[in-house]
């Protein structure tokens, strides 16, 4: 299955969309409005739109890392309240409780960032056994990084999703690097794809960085877990351009590596095949990146800084519900 | 009102919960075809299915994990660990997951799982299974922390548990499960939070919860018998968020306070309310507060070094004679 031409157009401006989102995070943590971790995903962005596309965002459930900001944005989080909650407001999409790494739209189905690595791989298992309780269509959808399937979580969901042969769709975006670690200094078998054989689940082992080949394989897992066959693990092979987070130097990855890799950029290559393709111009793409980077600024940046901070008097919402009868031993004791 | 046992009424009010609602669920090690290590659900299985009375595989920070992920979507599962000690692993998604989803998503997501497991010392497990960790459990925010010290609680804590929109954890013992109680005919659903006094003195005032209300029950008895002395008792059901205020209403009635915990004294339930007592009504006091808690060590093999290590009634007798210079 492939992709329309203008479905390659919207995904090419999703995708540079979300380069210049994150490009903006940057400036924002450096000019101190954003605080905390911050954990940035220029260079993998086929990932999460290539496998987003060929699923159904908003209606499958997603869930995820720390590296969190581009999914919730593919499953329709509203990029103003994405923005507002790094900022730390009221208005973000966890108002301000959350931050960077736990960005949260439950209507949108993106049940969201989690920090412990290793710690949605349980969590979407049970939003698939969930799903397969309530015999309902909808699939999970899980992506995390390779170096979170170094966990014993990885290994204990794997197994219950195979035994209950759950619908649940693992992506490993594989970046080679757990923080400054390189794969094969902390891993024994490189290839992700080969560690679910053990559990007998379906994989696959695409290349992250072209969209469209993510997009096909997608399709092929997608199905595979929405026809009740089971779990399917999904390794896309990326790179990301920055560090870890706005605190790794980056020191650790050659330039040359880099360089190899940026030859490769996802957002680059489905310009250039459209252009080639005679269905866009420079002209049109550098129009379209004036569009977004105004977006970016004068709605998305302005709404969050014009924001209101959360209540302190507040700071103890939300850590239990509020007035739950069954509390006090039910509505009759109420 | 009947008088069933302890594993009965945890089982009872799974299968009235199960009934009730097809979202609630089970799961946990040898739950399902087995009924259960202390027959919490047995017969469920074959009442519920499989689908809905799941044996897991020894994978218990995952497992909690996938019930706390199924949470989010309506489930209500009742998580079953077979024993505290192993409940280190499942902190992480317990702590993690569960507890903080609703305050980090801004609430917009909660996990209404409920999980259960029995601590405590019993006859000579060893130190890998003798365990009492309603410490660890109390001071996660967003977490509740109850635990049963009768077949009538156990029953209505659980079904109040499972309807409740937060997590909890219910802190049973393994001691218990055959001990016998009346538990109302009719439904019933006991408070999440609060204390009960289940012997109303004047003198002294003994905090207990859990298997540690027996003792307190017991010393009170001896206390009044032989010593002339009247203890109240209080049942601290509720490890988080304890009753600040039934602490402070009893202790400034009797004005002294004796806590009794199966725990190690070390930032423990104890510790907690004594805090409290100083921080609510220190001048009411009329003797510095105490502690019968266990020993702060590694619970031994050998017999006699186990029971040394844990408090008991006698002990409880000792500590309020001791406050009153007797």
């Amino acid at each position: 299955m492939s992709l329309k031409i203008d479905d390659k157009k919207r995904l090419l401006r999703e995708m540079l969309f979300s380069r210049r989102f994150e490009e903006r995070c940057y400036e924002a943590y450096v000019e101190r409005k954003i605080g905390g971790f911050l954990h940035l995903y220029p260079g993998q962005e086929a990932c999460a739109h290539g496998v987003l596309e060929a699923a159904r965002p908003g209606f499958d459930y997603v869930i995820t890392s720390y590296r969190d900001h581009v999914h919730a944005l593919k499953c329709g989080a509203d990029p103003k309240a994405v923005m507002a909650e790094l900022f730390a407001k009221e208005t973000g999409i966890c108002k301000g409780r959350g931050g960077s790494m736990h960005i949260f739209d439950v209507d949108k189905h993106f049940m969201g960032g989690y920090a412990l690595v290793g710690g949605p791989f349980p969590l979407a298992a049970g939003i698939a056994k969930a799903l397969q309780l309530q015999k309902r269509e909808e699939i999970a959808v899980c992506f995390l990084g390779d170096a979170a399937n170094n966990q014993g979580t990885f290994h204990e969901s794997l197994n219950m999703a195979a035994l209950w042969n759950l619908p649940v769709l693992y992506v490993c975006e594989n970046n080679l690097y757990g923080i400054g670690t390189r794969i094969d200094r902390s891993t024994a078998v490189v290839d992700q794809y080969k560690r679910v054989s053990g559990y007998g689940i379906a994989a696959e082992q695409i290349d992250g960085q072209d969209v469209e080949a993510v997009y096909a394989a997608a399709v092929k897992a997608v199905k595979h877990v929405r026809s009740g066959k089971g779990p399917f693990f999904l390794e896309l092979m990326t790179y990301r351009y920055r560090g870890h987070s706005m605190s790794d130097s980056n020191a650790y990855r050659e330039k040359a590596e880099e360089r190899r890799w940026s030859k490769r950029d996802p957002i680059i290559m489905l310009r250039d095949r459209l252009i080639e393709a005679g269905k866009l111009t420079r002209e049109d793409y550098k129009a379209l990146d004036d569009e977004i980077l105004e977006e970016i600024e004068n709605e998305i940046i302005k709404f969050a800084e014009e924001s209101p901070e959360p209540d302190v008097a507040e700071l103890e919402k939300y850590v239990f519900a509020e007035n739950d009868p069954w509390v006090n031993g039910g509505p009759a004791n109420g | 009102m009947a008088e069933i046992m302890f594993w009965e009424a945890v089982r009872r009010a799974h299968d009235e919960e199960m009934t009730n609602d097809p979202n609630v669920i089970c799961m946990g090690e040898d739950i399902g075809v087995v009924g259960g290590t202390y027959k919490a659900t047995k017969g469920l299985y074959d009442k519920y299915g499989p689908e809905r009375v799941i044996d897991t595989p020894i994978s218990e920070n995952s497992y909690t994990g996938l019930g706390i992920g199924a949470s989010f979507l309506g489930v209500r599962p009742i998580i079953e660990i077979m024993s505290v000690n192993f409940a280190w692993l499942a902190l992480d998604q317990i702590a993690n997951s569960a507890a903080k989803v609703r305050y980090m998503s801004g609430g917009q997501l909660v996990a209404p799982v409920v999980v259960r497991s029995p601590g405590g010392t019993a006859h000579q497990l060893g130190a890998q299974h003798s365990a009492r960790m309603e410490k660890v459990f109390m001071g996660v925010a967003g977490l509740r922390v109850v635990t049963p010290s009768t077949p009538k609680q156990a029953y209505g804590m659980l079904k109040s548990a499972v309807r409740c929109e937060d997590p909890v954890f219910i802190n049973e013992h393994e001691l218990m499960y055959n001990m016998k109680g009346e538990v109302p005919d009719e439904e019933y659903f006991h408070p999440l939070e609060g204390s009960e006094t289940v012997r109303e003195g004047r003198d002294v005032t003994l905090f207990g919860y859990n298997i540690s209300v027996h003792w307190c029950l017991q010393a009170a008895e001896q206390l009044s018998q032989k010593h002339g002395i009247e203890a109240e008792v209080i049942d601290l059901y509720s490890l988080s968020p304890l009753d600040r205020q039934g602490i402070t209403k009893s202790v400034s009635k009797t004005h002294r306070a004796v806590v009794v915990e199966e725990a190690e004294p070390i930032v423990g339930v104890g510790a907690e309310v004594m805090a409290i007592i100083n921080e609510e009504c220190f001048f009411e006091l009329d003797a510095p507060p105490m502690r019968v808690s266990a020993v702060h060590v590694p619970i031994p093999y050998n017999h006699t070094m186990e029971k040394a290590a844990i408090p008991n009634a006698k002990d409880v007798v000792a500590a309020v004679l001791k406050m009153f210079g007797k």
